[in-house]
């Protein structure tokens, strides 16, 4: 039998490797190499030069502010998406009437986690469309409607929410924690209830509280999976391109006003395609690369208890 | 395990919530302690945020039914007369012409995806042979890198391509289509690898007795078996390629005049909401988003258990 199996593997394998060495790895693989010329990207005509790529990049004051929004994405969107998505998990799982049998979900958490997860399913170009409509900066966008119909906002003076150059990415921030809030509640919730019931009852008979039971025995035991959220929240903060590009001001790729909104992400499709800089943008690259990088595998190390199936 | 972890849970705000009054001395009390009161509570913040959700999506769905005018004055104008003129607007603006490119596309790219996927994950999971761990962790290393890094070779490769091979270059069904299916494949075949593992191998074990062939056991025996799994990651891979937007944004721009507009629904309908034409067309703006959101909301609604389960299944194991 084992003569028959060696082409047998290869043949089921050759074409998803062939196709996924050619597409996705020699691209990543090209991005460094690029990254040390001066290529345009126009011609085939290009020079080595070294790390002068890497030298220039850390000079660009726009790059080093793109940098720094990258990193406030980097801490407030992963705070404030598991600190929601770990309350509304607790509410749902927790926080209804207990009886005889002990602590039960509330009801309709099955409606709820449906209504929640939903925009994780969304296209960014819907969240894109659907957040002008809502950002709106005159009187008929419904965040400056809601908010004058509360007398918060001078129907005179709206608010221009993502033009804005203190609050625009807050609001991008926004629309991120929004879409992701349901989907690591459903994570969170599904590690909740492979909790044993009896330890909550337990420890309820002992006299221990909800919120207590929250803090010495959910939050424990879901530590994990609040990790592996962690990693991929910040893989998500080191994207977040095409919100940016389309929802704050600036003539190619966003990033405005003033690179108040910048990313690195706008900033290398605006090297690229914009200004012919092909080269640069792949150095962008690479150092996105190595963050990310360094965040999984920082990340990974912190969770190595867990069988690393990555 | 109680105090340090809670000191590196970062959540002080809420530590001290109201957990830590004095025991209630009659025992009964303990089982509903709290529960009424934190029950309206959590209603009151589940609604809450529900309406979050629901309102903006009904309020942009409504505006497709309103006029430029009516959008303009206020955010709390009603539709003065119910048509679906917008829908017929944005249909014609492209959006039809997007929709049904992306059906193309869908088409070929998950039936793709999901037959080198599954055939790369089986044999992963099944077989042993020498490569077997590197080639699986070099699939899954693909999916934890922003797709964005590989843009401007992967342009350029597609470019080439096209000037050798030219139904397969930039702005081209069969070229997006096989770029889909490779930035498919890593998570396909992560997703599909533990499920191939987790199925028993007695089944395999006695149709090979039987003299079945290896392939023919793979689409006899063990796809039926792994019918679950497969659903869950085709659903996944549905919403992720109609979703997809920087990928077409890259490789599906009209390379000249002549050169058709095959855009994505996702990328067209970014670029409508751009284009000077369209901005004094919000209705039609609105619409073009309710008709991209369907499809996503009919296999939501439809599949919800198990895209729920897909999506985060693979954070779980």
């Amino acid at each position: 039998m084992r003569h028959r199996k060696t082409p047998f593997i290869f043949g089921f394998l050759v074409v998803p490797v062939a196709l996924y060495i050619l597409l996705v790895i020699w691209p990543y693989l090209q991005t460094f190499g690029y990254s040390l010329t001066d290529w345009s990207g126009a011609s085939s005509e290009m020079n080595f030069i070294g790390l002068d790529n890497y030298t220039k990049l850390f000079q660009d004051s726009a790059f080093l502010g793109a940098l720094q929004h990258n990193l406030l994405l980097l801490i407030v969107l992963p705070l404030a998406t598991i600190l929601l998505a770990l309350f509304f998990a607790f509410m749902l799982n927790v926080g209804g009437k207990s009886g005889t049998g002990g602590v039960q979900g509330v009801r309709g958490s099955a409606f709820y986690k449906v209504v929640f997860f939903f925009p994780q399913v969304l296209s960014v170009a819907i969240l894109s469309v659907l957040f002008q409509g809502v950002y709106r900066t005159d009187k008929g966008g419904l965040l400056n409607g809601v908010l004058i119909a509360l007398g918060i906002v001078d129907e005179q003076h709206p608010w221009d929410f993502a033009s804005n150059p203190t609050f625009g990415l807050w609001c991008i921030m926004g629309v991120i924690v929004w879409s992701g809030v349901g989907f690591y509640l459903v994570l969170f919730s599904a590690a909740m209830q492979s909790i044993p019931k009896d330890i909550y009852e337990a420890a309820m008979l002992d006299g221990a509280k909800r919120g207590t039971t929250f803090f010495k025995i959910t939050l424990p035991l879901l530590w994990e999976s609040i990790q592996t959220a962690w990693v991929y929240l910040a893989i998500a903060a080191m994207d977040a391109f095409a919100l940016v590009s389309t929802m704050t001001p600036g003539a190619y790729y966003g990033g405005g006003p003033d690179h108040h909104s910048e990313i690195m992400a706008t900033l290398l499709m605006r090297n690229f395609i914009t200004f012919g800089k092909a080269g640069y943008a792949c150095a962008m690259g690479v150092v996105i690369f190595f963050i990310t990088l360094v965040l999984s595998v920082v990340s990974l190390r912190v969770t190595r208890r867990e069988k690393i199936e990555f | 395990m109680s105090t340090n972890t809670d000191a590196t849970t970062g959540i002080p705000a809420q530590r001290n919530g109201g957990n830590d009054e004095p025991r209630k001395p009659v025992k009964e009390q303990r089982f509903a302690d709290g529960g009424g009161v934190l029950n309206v509570f959590s209603h009151g913040f589940l609604a809450l945020w529900a309406v979050l959700i629901i309102g903006p999506l009904i309020w942009i769905i409504l505006g497709s039914f309103k006029n430029n005018a009516e959008i303009g004055d206020s955010a709390w104008s009603w539709p003065s007369h119910w048509g679906f003129d917008a829908f017929t607007r944005a249909w014609n603006k492209g959006i039809g012409d997007f929709f049904v490119s992306t059906v193309i596309v869908l088409a070929g790219s998950l039936t793709l995806t999901m037959l080198l996927g599954s055939m790369a994950a089986y044999v992963l999971a099944r077989y042993e042979f020498r490569g077997n761990r590197v080639i699986y962790y070099f699939f899954v290393a693909g999916a934890m890198f922003p797709v964005y890094l590989a843009l401007v070779p992967l342009f350029f490769m597609m470019k080439n391509l096209g000037t050798v091979i030219p139904w397969l270059g930039l702005n081209q069904y069969a070229g997006l289509i096989l770029v889909y299916t490779a930035y498919s494949l890593p998570f396909t075949v992560f997703f599909l690898h533990s499920f191939f593992r987790s199925l028993p191998s007695a089944v395999h074990e006695a149709a090979m007795i039987d003299g079945c062939s290896h392939t023919r056991a793979f689409f006899q025996v063990m796809v039926p078996m792994a019918k679950s799994g497969l659903i869950s990651v085709f659903i996944f891979n549905v919403l992720g390629q109609w979703n997809q937007y920087l990928l077409p944004l890259t490789l599906m721009q009209q390379q000249s005049s002549s050169d058709p507009d095959r855009s994505m629904l996702a990328q067209g309908l970014m670029n409508l909401a751009q284009q000077s034409g369209y901005a004094s067309d919000f209705p039609g703006l609105f619409a073009g988003m309710t008709i991209a959101m369907l499809p996503v909301l009919v296999v939501y609604l439809s599949f919800q258990r198990q895209v729920q389960a897909g999506l985060t299944s693979a954070t779980l194991k």
